[in-house]
This record gives structure tokens, C-alpha cells and sequence, in this order.
């Protein structure tokens, strides 16, 4: 069995906040407005970021961009190894994405594999006009050609430590830690 | 529609093959509910297919007729991905005096991964999965026995319209005895908490009701009364010839289901079907055609679940 120990907090839970402000800053930037925009978060906690986003964007643009979810379990190109499959969550687009920019949020970017799914999940939904990643953490060790348009911060890590990013609505508080795997 | 329950927890799926519904516990079933209803979802998409399924064989194997389960299960799997082969009795080996361990052994020779059955033998579906060493076996139907995702789709519809199914009634009308359906709708809505009221003939009820842990009443007015779910099964007019009701026009005046019987039961009440219908037999066009009437939607569940087992059971590695 492995077991997670903590090895230091790597944003608190006003430095995760200043980021999703930023980030927010940062799509309405690109995006020269809010026009055309809808957000997509990645189960499960790239939901309640994109929400976040949604929220952050209305108070400083006035406009409530569409917010939409995205469930990549059926997309998993490791399903065949796996012994036992994992559950299903909902995929839910508050429109039709054709012509729009989408703009995928995550919480931690690493192998690049999620976003390839999500992409391919998203190919099946419309064809959306453009398509921008947005992630908290962006930890390396990139399997595939990926990258994020808009990151709160890099993190060099070992593949023996996991990012959690925590938020309110799932975990009881907001905050960013590094945790170290330890074998038992 | 009423609210779903949203949050259904991760659970650990521990079954490979499906046999009956009597295998699951009621935690499992709103956990394969709450997966139908991503699967459902799919199905609304402009593109129907996700790749989950991709790579996997599933074959069809059909020894008694069966268009629409079969079509239903074949939807399902071509929606996931899979391959599907369809083997049906006619003009194949088993006409030739092939068994069945030899029909099983030849298709996992061939590659098949998943194998959905139809057979007039009860226990068929467990002897055919008891001799396949890799691939799955899906039960679409062993003779009287079981017809498990028929109770399953069922269930569905009925939580989609009803939320929780704690406590709520339904009441099954008509052959409960030659009924695979019956038997393994009766498990499943226990299973899950209803209270299941039988009607019908009384030459059509199975002499062990109680130990099912169910009522009958001869009258289906008192077993539809205050009811949230009517269902109505289908009579085989074939019956009437081995004496069990005296014709077909008596069964409908006795136990069909007319706009009359259906203000015995709740107001809104569901009226449900597996399909085929009999119409003017077990169920009158006013009930089959009315507002009360989910039996499309049944159909469209049928999918869903299948694509729901089929996933849950049938992905993986093995």
C-alpha cells in the first residue's frame, strides 16, 4: 500500500484564488473579451475552477461566460489495463460548441494524456473554432504534444510526488500541496 | 422529471458476467442507474459513439428471435466501440448438433470478449459462462428464468420519473408465471425497496409468491390501487390454447389495462411495458398511446443500461 505524506504547501489558499484571478485576466485577454467564449472544466476539480472562472470573469466583465463539464473516463486510452473501470461522471455543454473558444480548465497538468482525451471527447461534441488550456499546476513530464495556454505555476516534481490541488466545494478548504509517495 | 439523486459514490464493480439481477446489492443498482444516465447522455450527441469499448468483440448470440433486445444490445455496443458480431440460431453449427460448450469455446477461439445471449433453456447464460475462460457473458433472456437488463431498464425509467424508489409500489399485471421479466422485475424492484403487487389470472401466478416477497390479488383494480408504476406484461396469445384464460377478449376485460383501471392507481402514475404490445390484450391503445405511457422511453433505457453494463462489465483488462 502507498500512502501520501505531505511535503510542503505550494500555494495557500490566497495565493490559489490570486491565480484563478489572474488566469481569468488572462482568457478575457486572449480573448479580447468575453465574445464567443464558453469555459469547459475536466472532472472533477477542473469543474469547480472553470465555475470560479465563470464567476471571476462576470464581476470584472459583467458578462457570465457559459460554463459547461467535461467527463473524460470513456476517453482513457489506458481502460484496457485497467482491472476495474472507473467511474462515469457527467459531461454537460451549456451549448453547442461549434464556432466557439473553448477554454478547458484543469487542475494539474502532467502527462498530457487527460487533455488528449478531453480533446478528442471534445471533437465528438462540435467543432469548436479554437480550443486554450488553462491549468493551476503545471508539474512536467509531458507523454504528448501538450501544453497549457494559461498556468498558475510550474513545478518541477518527481514522478514519485503527486500535486493535489484542493477546493472548497470538494475537499472542505483551498489549497495547493505536494505530497510524497511512500511505499508500506 | 423529478430530481435525480446527484451524488452516487464511487463503488468497486466486482461483477463480469450477468446472469440475473438477484447478483447485485441495492447500492449497485443506483450506481449502475447513475452510469446509465452518463451513458443516456451520450446518446443525444450529435457524434453517438465514445471509444471505450474500442478493440473489444462482442458477439450477439441469439438462439431464440428477438429483434429488439437484440438491436437494443447491438446499439449499445456499437456506441461504445465494440465490434459486434450477431450469431443467430438459424442456419448456424447448433442446427448442425453443435453444443453449447462448443459454440463457447468457438467464439473465444474467435476472439470474443463479450457475449450476449438469448437461449429458451433456463440456466443457459451461467453453463455458457461458466465455460468461457476470458470472455463475458451478458444475459439477454435464458427461458422462464431471467431477463436481468430488461428489469434493469426498468428500474431505470422508473427512477428517472420517481427520484428514489424507497417504499414506492408497483404493480406487475398479468402472465407472472411463463415471465422471465416478471420474475426478475419483481428481484429487482425489491431489491431496490418497492413494495410489488402481482395481478393476473390465477392460472398465471407462480405457486411461490410469497417467497418472492410479494401480494397478489386477484382483482388488479385493489393490486393497481394508490400505485406509482403500473406494468403491464405481455400475454402470449398461444396461452389461451394451453386453457390459462378462456380468450382474449375476457383477459382484456378482466386484466387489461384501460384508462379505468389506471385512476385506481396514483395520479401520474407510470404505465410501463417490455414490448412487444398486445394492444386490446394486456393494454389498451388509451393507456398505450396516453400521457401515463413511458413504454418509448423504456425502449430508449434499454440502451443506456445495456451501454452501462456493458462498460462496467465488459471494459478492462482480463
Amino acid at each position: 500500500m502507498t500512502v501520501l505524506r505531505e511535503k510542503a504547501k505550494l500555494m495557500s489558499s490566497d495565493d490559489l484564488n490570486r491565480v484563478i484571478k489572474r488566469i481569468a485576466h488572462e482568457m478575457v485577454e486572449q480573448n479580447k473579451g468575453t465574445e464567443n467564449m464558453i469555459l469547459v472544466g475536466i472532472h472533477r476539480r477542473g469543474v469547480y475552477l472553470a465555475r470560479r472562472l465563470q464567476k471571476i470573469i462576470e464581476e470584472v466583465e459583467g458578462t457570465k461566460v457559459p460554463c459547461g463539464e467535461l467527463d473524460i473516463t470513456l476517453y482513457r486510452d489506458d481502460l484496457t489495463m485497467l482491472f476495474e473501470q472507473p467511474m462515469v461522471h457527467s459531461t454537460r455543454m451549456p451549448q453547442d460548441i461549434s464556432g466557439k473558444n473553448i477554454y478547458l480548465v484543469d487542475d494539474v497538468l502532467y502527462t498530457g494524456r487527460t487533455v488528449r482525451a478531453a480533446l478528442e471527447a471534445l471533437v465528438d461534441l462540435g467543432r469548436p473554432s479554437s480550443v486554450k488550456l488553462a491549468v493551476i499546476i503545471d508539474r512536467g513530464h509531458r507523454e504528448l504534444p501538450i501544453h497549457a495556454d494559461m498556468c498558475g505555476k510550474n513545478v518541477p516534481t518527481s514522478k514519485n510526488e503527486v500535486i493535489e490541488v484542493k477546493v472548497t466545494e470538494l475537499d472542505g478548504k483551498d489549497e495547493v500541496v505536494i505530497c510524497e509517495r511512500d511505499a508500506q | 422529471m423529478n430530481a435525480m439523486p446527484s451524488e452516487v459514490g464511487q463503488i468497486v464493480w466486482r461483477h463480469r458476467n450477468v446472469i440475473d439481477v438477484d447478483c447485485f446489492t441495492r447500492e449497485e443498482l443506483y450506481f449502475l442507474l447513475d452510469q446509465a444516465r452518463h451513458m443516456e447522455n451520450v446518446m443525444d450527441r450529435p457524434i453517438k459513439k465514445v471509444p471505450v469499448l474500442r478493440g473489444k468483440m462482442a458477439v450477439n448470440l441469439f438462439f431464440e428471435n428477438s429483434t429488439r433486445t437484440r438491436v437494443s444490445f447491438e446499439l449499445a455496443e456499437k456506441m461504445l466501440s465494440a465490434d459486434v458480431v450477431n450469431w443467430s440460431v438459424s442456419g448456424s453449427s447448433h442446427a448442425k448438433g453443435e453444443t453449447m460448450r462448443d459454440t463457447a469455446w468457438t467464439l473465444e477461439a474467435m476472439g470474443a470478449d463479450i457475449v450476449v445471449m438469448r437461449h429458451g433453456a433456463v440456466g443457459s447464460a451461467q453453463y455458457l459462462a461458466s465455460k468461457l475462460k476470458r470472455a463475458i457473458v451478458l444475459n439477454a433472456g435464458d427461458g422462464t428464468h431471467a431477463h436481468p437488463t430488461q428489469a434493469l431498464l426498468d428500474l431505470y425509467t422508473a427512477w428517472k420519473h420517481l427520484g428514489n424508489l424507497e417504499g414506492k409500489k408497483i404493480a406487475l399485471v398479468g402472465d407472472v408465471l411463463h415471465s422471465r421479466v416478471a420474475r426478475s422485475d419483481i428481484i429487482a424492484f425489491k431489491t431496490i425497496g418497492c413494495d410489488v403487487v402481482l395481478s393476473g389470472p390465477p392460472t398465471m401466478m407462480p405457486r411461490e409468491i410469497n417467497s418472492l416477497g410479494c401480494r397478489y390479488e386477484k382483482d388488479p383494480k385493489k393490486a393497481v390501487e394508490n400505485a406509482d408504476m403500473v406494468y403491464l406484461l405481455r400475454i402470449q396469445k398461444e396461452r389461451q390454447q394451453d386453457g390459462l384464460f378462456p380468450s382474449v377478449d375476457e383477459y382484456h376485460r378482466w386484466w387489461g389495462a384501460d384508462d379505468d383501471l389506471m385512476k385506481y392507481a396514483k395520479p401520474g402514475a407510470l404505465a410501463m411495458h417490455p414490448g412487444p404490445i398486445n394492444r386490446g390484450v394486456e393494454i389498451a391503445s388509451e393507456v398505450a398511446d396516453g400521457h401515463q405511457s413511458v413504454i418509448l422511453e423504456q425502449v430508449r433505457s434499454g440502451v443506456a443500461i445495456r451501454m452501462a453494463l456493458l462498460y462496467l462489465c465488459g471494459g478492462g483488462a482480463r
